[in-house]
């Protein structure tokens, strides 16, 4: 009982004295709040990302490529090979027939808003059941696209990313006019990066006769998936790769997050080393400046474990607080913030927000905890060792 | 000079929060280097774009092709003395994470139009004489440790065989270097002949065009021609210089890159801010002591002098060390990184900036305390 009193008595008092030592503890908190900000930040892009990539994602929803081709942007399937598709047992239906749509997947050259580039803004033409494949998409503004004619909706982020994409503008596609007649969301998906039309028209207009790329189709449930995948791959009449939306495109998500969670990571790392050195500085220069009232303590009868604590508590509360500015600081700036990169696998932009969520936040909170503890340790230590006699007589 | 052991003997009386600091410099400065190879590999050899080429793609999008007879007209056109063409194969080598690029090209060409693309006359001649033979970049070689003679399967993605395969095969026959850094040794090209008779569909049509301009100062011009010639046809173009056309495709990777960029150099500063304050911290720490020097002769110039090179010494070496690790660090990555970065190296004009900062830091870090050394008045020193 007696220890755990002495503990209290210590932690308090070091920290009420942390304003005499204002400075360095200042330089602490600012140096681990910068740490914690610029991983949550570096991790919120990769979030972001794979959120986009999942989001709209149905377990019930096959897309069918042609065998070999890795993703939609190098696929090829004639109107023959969609019919077959189409007329599958394990499609779900409704009263105009079964729920698949056949896909032509292109790009076209737009300019970004902020920079003014060309981008490769990808262009989708679809089939009339793609509205009920998609269960998620909706009309936010304007109209649909009437079938037949040159009329394209723009995905929500699309439209805030690349100039020329409000309702009522056209796009000069060659020779032909495209008007936009409205705008859609689809719960923050990857299609909300995307210009759609009606594929009828997109065929003649990319010079692509009667094919197509890929088929969406929603099955009768999400169990019967690999029966479906097992027929159509052994069926003789097509060529084709059945795979999961899902997993299609948790896949294309997998190799940019990977390359922003590793560097991010490795340079999150070194940064926080030098922030370990930065504490491990504010406490030795702590007890240094403690040195008699530290002595004064153990004069007292306080003995060395309390001390060590008490120097190990003044550390992490001056790292916690640098690292809740941190995670505060990166989640108002970064959270929700609107950019657009390359999907390396169909070679064209996705736009997505940036994300912090719960996890993110306390992961920034147990690094910071870590470089408090660890920056900690060695000068606790040494303040429970110093040498009584001399301390007292230092002035 | 005289004072250097004196420095020393300073920067040793607080070992560990000499090394503490030491270690923080340290770690920043390797951040700093890594921070410029990363940018350098994302600007994506903006550096060795070729001023006198320009590139032709189809002008609704780069995926759609464009017609093979389009280069020989390119050919003739003013101001122009070299047309080529290229491809987007797009093949998988064992594992889509092993990516490279490959793409057919006509050698002959081809070589005239990359002098940087370094090829021996022996390799130059077999691939002449080989129509399924393949030169590949030097790294690429490297990281997947093939020879001359390998026999080198690629599965198609875009581009089927005219017997229906997917699997095309390819003899390495050359290994192309460069002495130029910068230039991208992860590439895979092959012959378009070979590639043109065995594909299906598509036949006689090219990705895109490189052609070479008589005089990089009518590049503009010349773009603008060529545009011309091809506009209301069905296969409309857009020319632009090399180096154009290379920056907006590291523009398409986007924003993400820079905001990355801006908060390293965020941190960077901020590292570099609490070594400076631990360095006043010590100074401060030593008044009375800085007194006595001044009491037994030592003028104001010569305590502010050392005060100041006692920083500089830190900051410089422990800078100086830093930028090399990172130098170790970028080197070693650089092969294991290839896949992702082509290009990924330490640019010279980093390790100059990184070294006038190493003192800049220093300069900065010691200046307010050396300046309260230098006018430091004897009877207050004493006097605390």
């Amino acid at each position: 009982m007696k220890s755990i009193s002495q503990v209290i008595a210590v932690i308090q008092f070091a920290i009420q004295t942390i304003p005499q030592r204002k400075a360095s503890s200042i330089t602490t908190v600012v140096g681990i709040a910068g740490v914690v900000a610029v991983m949550i930040g570096v991790f919120s892009i990769a979030l972001g990302f794979q959120r986009t990539m999942n989001v709209a994602g149905d377990e019930s929803v096959a897309m069918i490529m042609r065998s070999g081709s890795d993703s939609e942007m190098m696929s090829g399937l004639t109107r023959e090979s969609t019919r077959v598709i189409a007329d599958d047992v394990g499609l779900a239906r409704n009263e105009q027939g079964s729920l698949s749509s056949a896909e032509l997947f292109v790009i076209i050259n737009l300019p970004k808003r902020d920079t003014g580039t060309d981008a490769n803004v990808p262009l989708r033409g679809v089939e009339a059941q793609a509205f009920n494949v998609r269960g998620k998409w909706k009309l936010i503004e304007g109209r649909a696209f009437a079938w037949g004619t040159n009329e394209v909706v723009v995905g929500r982020a699309a439209a805030a990313e690349f100039a020329g994409l409000d309702v009522g503008s056209s796009i000069q596609m060659g020779p032909n006019k495209w008007q936009v007649v409205g705008i859609f969301e689809e719960s923050g998906g990857i299609s909300e990066s995307e210009i759609w039309t009606d594929s009828a028209v997109l065929q003649p207009a990319y010079h692509r006769g009667d094919t197509f790329q890929s088929v969406y189709a929603k099955l009768n449930t999400a169990d019967i998936f690999p029966e479906f995948k097992n027929r159509l791959e052994s069926d003789p009449r097509l060529d084709v790769k059945v795979i999961r939306q899902t997993e299609y495109y948790a896949e294309q998500s997998g190799q940019l997050s990977i390359m922003i969670k590793v560097l991010g990571g490795f340079i999150a790392f070194l940064m926080a080393l030098g922030a370990v050195f930065g504490a491990a500085n504010t406490m030795y220069a702590a007890v240094t400046s403690r040195t008699r009232e530290i002595a004064t303590l153990r004069a007292l009868g306080f003995s060395g474990p309390p001390i060590i604590l008490s120097v190990l508590a003044e550390s992490l509360f001056l790292s916690l607080l640098g690292g809740a500015i941190g995670a505060t600081l990166a989640y108002l700036a970064m959270d929700g913030y609107q950019a657009a990169t390359l999907n390396w696998t169909t070679f064209s932009q996705v736009a997505f927000a940036f994300t912090v969520n719960k996890q993110l936040i306390i992961a920034g909170l147990i690094v910071a905890g870590t470089i408090g503890f660890v920056g900690g340790l060695f000068p606790a230590y040494s303040a429970s060792r110093i040498p009584l006699a001399a301390a007292l007589r230092e002035n | 000079m005289k004072y250097l052991s004196l420095i020393f003997t300073n920067l040793g009386r607080k070992k560990i929060r000499t090394s503490l600091t030491f270690m923080s410099v340290l770690v920043a400065f390797i951040l700093f280097g890594l921070l410029g190879a990363v940018q350098t590999a994302l600007s994506q050899g903006v550096d060795v774009a070729g001023a006198d080429r320009l590139v032709v793609r189809h002008k609704v999008s780069i995926i759609q092709m464009l017609p093979y007879s389009y280069g020989n007209r390119m050919a003739q056109m003013d101001g122009i003395d070299l047309a080529t063409h290229f491809v987007w194969f797009g093949g998988i080598y064992q594992d889509p994470k092993n990516f490279f690029p490959q793409m057919p090209v006509d050698p002959i060409p081809f070589l005239d139009m990359y002098p940087e693309y370094e090829l021996s006359q022996d390799h130059r001649d077999a691939w002449l004489n080989t129509r399924t033979g393949a030169i590949v970049g030097r790294k690429l070689a490297d990281r997947f440790g093939w020879k001359i003679g390998d026999r080198i399967p690629i599965q198609a993605t875009i581009w089927t065989k005219k017997d229906g395969g997917r699997t095309w095969e390819f003899d390495i026959v050359g290994i192309y270097d460069s002495k130029k850094k910068g230039v991208d040794l992860t590439q895979f090209f092959f012959r378009y002949d070979y590639f043109d008779e065995t594909r299906r569909g598509a036949e006689g049509q090219v990705g895109w065009y490189v052609v070479r301009v008589k005089n990089p100062d009518q590049a503009a011009d010349v773009a603008k021609n060529i545009d011309d010639m091809f506009a209301n046809s069905p296969y409309e173009t857009k020319a632009e210089t090399e180096g154009a056309f290379v920056q907006a495709f590291a523009k398409q990777i986007g924003n993400i890159t820079s905001i990355i960029i801006a908060i390293m150099s965020a941190v960077f500063f901020t590292i570099l801010l609490v070594a400076a304050n631990t360095m006043g911290q010590s100074v401060r720490e030593r008044i009375v002591e800085l007194g006595v020097l001044k009491a037994i002769g030592f003028t104001d110039r010569s305590v502010w002098a050392m005060v100041l090179g006692e920083a500089i010494m830190l900051t410089a070496t422990a800078g100086l060390i830093g930028l090399g690790l990172s130098w170790l660090a970028v080197s070693g990555m650089s092969d294991s990184l290839s896949g992702v970065f082509p290009v990924f190296y330490l640019p010279v004009k980093t390790v100059l900036i990184g070294i006038a900062l190493t003192v800049a830091v220093g300069l900065v870090a010691g200046s307010i305390p050396s300046f309260q050394a230098g006018q430091l008045r004897i009877a207050d020193a004493l006097r605390r």
